[in-house]
């Protein structure tokens, strides 16, 4: 253990997972830093965290040994501006990304780090146009449960050599190993932006959506009754397509979202729900009396049920939708009583993808669906 | 009766003789995909017309431990669905029926034998249309795609099928049914649908597929460039991706392809061009109009000598007849061609091409460059006369050398047909061996007996269970029994 010595440091106070202490942290600088300390730390469990934006959503860890806290693996490696493409470290913050008159399009809450938005897959409202983490990253490097280094993907946008294991570590919660590099295809930042915004009923985003305006978003606030929609592109083209959405919808342009905009609507200590139904379905949860917010134009909205009961009828909605919702956040009281992932196809290959990739079952341990 | 035999008439049992091949003269039929020189017939061939009858062929081969091969309009180019002498090829072409069509949801469900161009058709009429385009796409098949994440020269702007997939059933090596994802995006758990696509057929077989509809643009406008070189023709993309300029297409052809094009189908090119650029932007009217403008001030300032602009639907077609018929026409122009598909970083188009030129005269040969210049897929064919002795292996280096060439620059050794039979042996100079390892974790927690269309992707199986061992690119006749390469 002399190795795990040099390479972790006794955990303070705030070291802890949902409430799960920690004994070990470690902060590696570098991928082959990262391979060392998880190769010497075999015997241990792992749970890994960025800017701890995420760290307490999902279930506690059944067991936690060491945390790892990826903000020492930051910066941006390579911005081919001509390629479009970036290749950034894990623990970057979205927010530090500055790629000149090119984004990388990944607008989930804020202060996340790359490799948190990534494993947590989270999104915001313009997924709608750009698609999510999925959509956008083109090349991953990780550290196995093993200590073993493997990348997938690469740095050019088209590439069908291998599996795709990016898509595999997307939404992982940690459970398959630590993400130290991500490839992302970025976009050009649009001349111009504007949003419409309007008090107007969920019915709309039909509307908005079969209109030629290619909307980069359409978001919905049921509290507040609002629909905002935004537009990006060319000054010309801009305003021509804002008149159209105006005529559609109602309401005023704005330079400004709307204060709720891609806020999530719970409360740091409450239960947050991440809720998905087909397109045609969102004014069926918008209607139902319980005030939901997100993505209209994808069906993917967000919620802050108050107790269990809500947290069922939610769910039962989104089912009969043809949909599915997860509980992301839930207090200790309420979580430790809860399904919070909900019915998940597939489970039974998903078991079998940890065993292949963490037999120990080591890496964020009970923390993902089916007790993964 | 030896096991294959039984597993014949177990399967002529539960699907009915008529979908169950087993004469030789038929099972040739089925020996190839579109890369013609690797050849090898499949023992039995079942033709099911349900996803429940493709369960039960899957079951059947995991019970008795024989290799399938899933095959759907056998227009692949790098040999995925090249058969396994002792095992089933398993044929979707009776599974064609579009399911349902949801504009209100932007989704259509279709089964897998369904031609990728059957689910525009049957969404156009509701101002919708299936964007990934491959040139293949009047004859190809969804599930073929889907195992191929098959692109088409569209996809600049909007993507693979990767990124058009949100719903699949599949059948896992075992014969177990699997549901993933569906109308509704972000199914929770581990993205087994992002997994599945592109894996070639070796994690199951896709028996229904959901994809996303896309509105139909407001606008479309294309225009043709000719430049005297290539390198122009380069400059002008490279000037309109950094304008913050997205087309919805960039394609290039260079002198030779555009010569083959010329005699094949008379496109009517301007003459005297050494690189012609086809760009095409959609999208809601004022938008695309304030574009096209400044893309064709771009080729100018790059140095079009021409530029054609298409008045109507009819001159955007023969625009795109000449690209579109490339790989064909250089037919007209060699006896023999090899078609290359391999990615390099946009950038870097010119100092590669001219690489491609030293390569080619070094080896004696030519080599005809079409490619989509927006995203820097090359499509090099190369040419060469099987009659001249020698020709056909110096064409297979340059190929090789081509290959090489995109992984020393950063790019891939497949932007979209896939590594399948063909490029196996290149993936260890793409990838490390652990690399190559841990995407085989996830072949093992979907087919540990190694069942799925064995052979493919990975030059080494990985013993699911084992600790890895070294990856080299083992000899054909040893990953295809029986394979006959002409
Ligand atoms: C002239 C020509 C032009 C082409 N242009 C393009 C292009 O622009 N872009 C591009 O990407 N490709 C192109 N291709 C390649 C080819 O058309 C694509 O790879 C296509 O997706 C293959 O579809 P298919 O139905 O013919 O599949 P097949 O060739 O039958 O099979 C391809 C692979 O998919 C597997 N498979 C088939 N069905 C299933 C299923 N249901 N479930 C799981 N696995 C399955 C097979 O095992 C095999 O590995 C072109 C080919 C030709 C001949």
């Amino acid at each position: 253990m002399g190795a795990l010595d040099e390479l972790t440091r006794p955990a303070a106070d705030g070291d802890h997972v949902g409430g799960v202490p920690a004994r070990l942290v470690a902060s590696p600088g570098s991928t082959a830093e990262a391979a060392a300390l998880i190769a010497a730390a075999r015997e241990l469990t792992v749970v890994i965290r960025g800017a701890g934006t995420k760290v307490h959503w999902g279930p506690p860890p059944r067991a936690l040994d060491l945390i790892i806290d990826t903000r020492r693996l930051a910066g941006i490696v390579e911005h081919a501006a001509g390629d479009l493409i970036t290749v950034v470290r894990a623990g970057t913050p979205l927010a530090d990304l500055s790629l000149g008159d090119q984004q990388l399009v990944l607008d989930g809450p804020a202060g996340a780090t790359v490799g948190g938005t990534v494993a947590a897959n989270t999104s915001g409202p313009l997924r709608l146009r750009y698609g999510t983490v999925r959509d956008l990253l083109i090349g991953i490097t990780v550290v196995r449960p093993d200590g073993k280094v493997a990348r997938s993907g690469g740095k050019v946008v088209k590439n069908v050599a291998g599996y795709d294991l990016g898509k595999l570590f997307t939404g992982s919660y940690g459970t398959l190993g630590l993400i130290t590099e991500c490839a992302f295809r970025l976009h050009p930042v649009a001349a111009a932006r504007v949003y419409v915004r309007a008090a107007a009923p969920a019915s709309v985003v039909a509307a908005v959506l079969s209109a030629q305006v290619v909307p980069s978003a359409i978001e919905l606030d049921s509290a507040t009754g609002e629909v905002a929609v935004l537009l990006e592109g060319t000054p010309a083209g801009v305003r021509d397509r804002a008149s159209v959405v105006e005529k559609l919808i109602g309401g005023e342009l704005s330079e400004q979202a709307p204060a709720w905009w891609g806020v999530p609507p719970w409360h740091p200590d409450g239960i947050g729900m991440k809720l998905s139904v087909p397109k045609s379905r969102v004014p069926a949860l918008a209607e139902s009396g319980f005030p939901v917010r997100g993505s209209a134009g994808t069906g993917v909205l967000y919620a802050a049920p108050r107790d269990i009961t809500e947290v069922e009828r939610l769910r039962a909605l989104c089912v009969r939708n043809a949909g599915h919702a997860v509980v992301l956040t839930a207090p200790p009281p309420v979580r430790d009583i809860l399904d919070m992932w909900g019915p998940v196809p597939g489970l039974a290959l998903m078991r079998r993808i940890k065993d292949q990739f963490d037999p120990g079952r080591r890496f964020a341990p009970g923390r993902f669906v089916g007790g993964i | 009766m030896t096991d294959l035999d039984a597993l014949a008439r177990r399967l002529r049992e539960s699907l009915g003789s008529g979908q169950v091949i087993t004469d030789r003269q038929e099972l040739r039929t089925y020996e190839c995909d579109g890369l013609a020189h690797y050849r090898v017939v499949p023992a039995i061939v079942a033709l099911p017309h349900t996803a429940e009858q493709v369960a039960t062929v899957v079951r059947a081969c995991a019970d008795a431990k024989v290799p399938f091969v899933a095959r759907g309009s056998g227009t692949g180019l790098s040999g995925g669905a090249l058969p396994h002498a002792d095992g089933v090829l398993i044929v979707t072409a009776q599974m064609r029926r579009i399911l349902d069509v949801v504009p209100e949801d932007e989704r259509a469900v279709v089964e897998p034998g369904v031609i990728n161009l059957q689910v525009t058709r049957a969404a156009s009429p509701h101002g919708y249309y299936y964007a990934p385009d491959p040139s293949s796409q009047q004859i190809c098949s969804i599930g073929g795609n889907v195992a191929e994440n098959s692109g088409g020269a569209h996809c600049l702007k909007y993507g693979f099928t990767t990124n058009h997939v949100t719903g699949l059933q599949f059948v896992a090596p075992d014969g177990e049914l699997v549901r993933v994802g569906g109308r509704a995006e972000d199914p929770p758990g581990y993205d087994l649908l992002g997994a599945f696509v592109g894996s070639e057929g070796t994690l199951g077989i896709a028996t229904e597929v959901t994809v996303r509809l896309t509105r139909l643009p407001e606008s479309v406008r294309t225009l043709l460039a000719a430049f005297h070189g290539v390198d122009a023709a380069g400059a002008a993309t490279s000037a309109i991706i950094a304008a913050g300029v997205v087309p919805a297409a960039v394609e290039m052809m260079d002198a030779l392809a555009i010569e083959a094009a010329e005699a094949a189908v008379a496109c009517g090119y301007p003459p005297g061009a050494g690189a012609v650029l086809i760009v095409e932007l959609d999208g809601p009217a004022a938008e695309v109009e304030a574009q096209f403008e400044e893309v064709t001030a771009l080729c100018e300032e790059s140095g079009a000598f021409e530029i054609r602009i298409a008045a109507d639907d009819a001159e955007r077609a023969l625009f795109w007849k000449g690209r579109k018929s490339a790989f064909a026409a250089v037919g007209r122009i060699s006896p023999d061609y090899i078609v290359q598909d391999g990615v390099i970083p946009r950038t870097a188009l010119p100092s590669v091409l001219r690489k491609i030129d030293e390569v080619a005269a070094e080896n004696g040969v030519r080599v005809a460059n079409v490619f989509h210049a927006g995203d820097g897929n090359l499509h090099p064919l190369v040419l060469f006369d099987d009659g001249v002795p020698g020709e056909a292996e110096r064409a297979e280096t340059t190929s090789g050398a081509i290959i090489d060439l995109c992984i020393e620059y950063g790019g891939s050794i497949t932007g979209e047909h896939g590594v399948g039979a063909d490029k196996a042996k290149y993936m260890p100079r793409m990838f490390g061996d652990d690399d190559l390892d841990t995407m085989q974790l996830l072949r093992c927690a979907f087919d540990p007996d190694g069942l799925a269309n064995p052979g493919k992707i990975f030059p080494t199986p990985r013993l699911c269970g084992e600790r890895p061992g070294r990856h080299r690119a083992a000899e054909d006749e040893d990953r295809f029994p029986g394979v006959e390469v002409f």
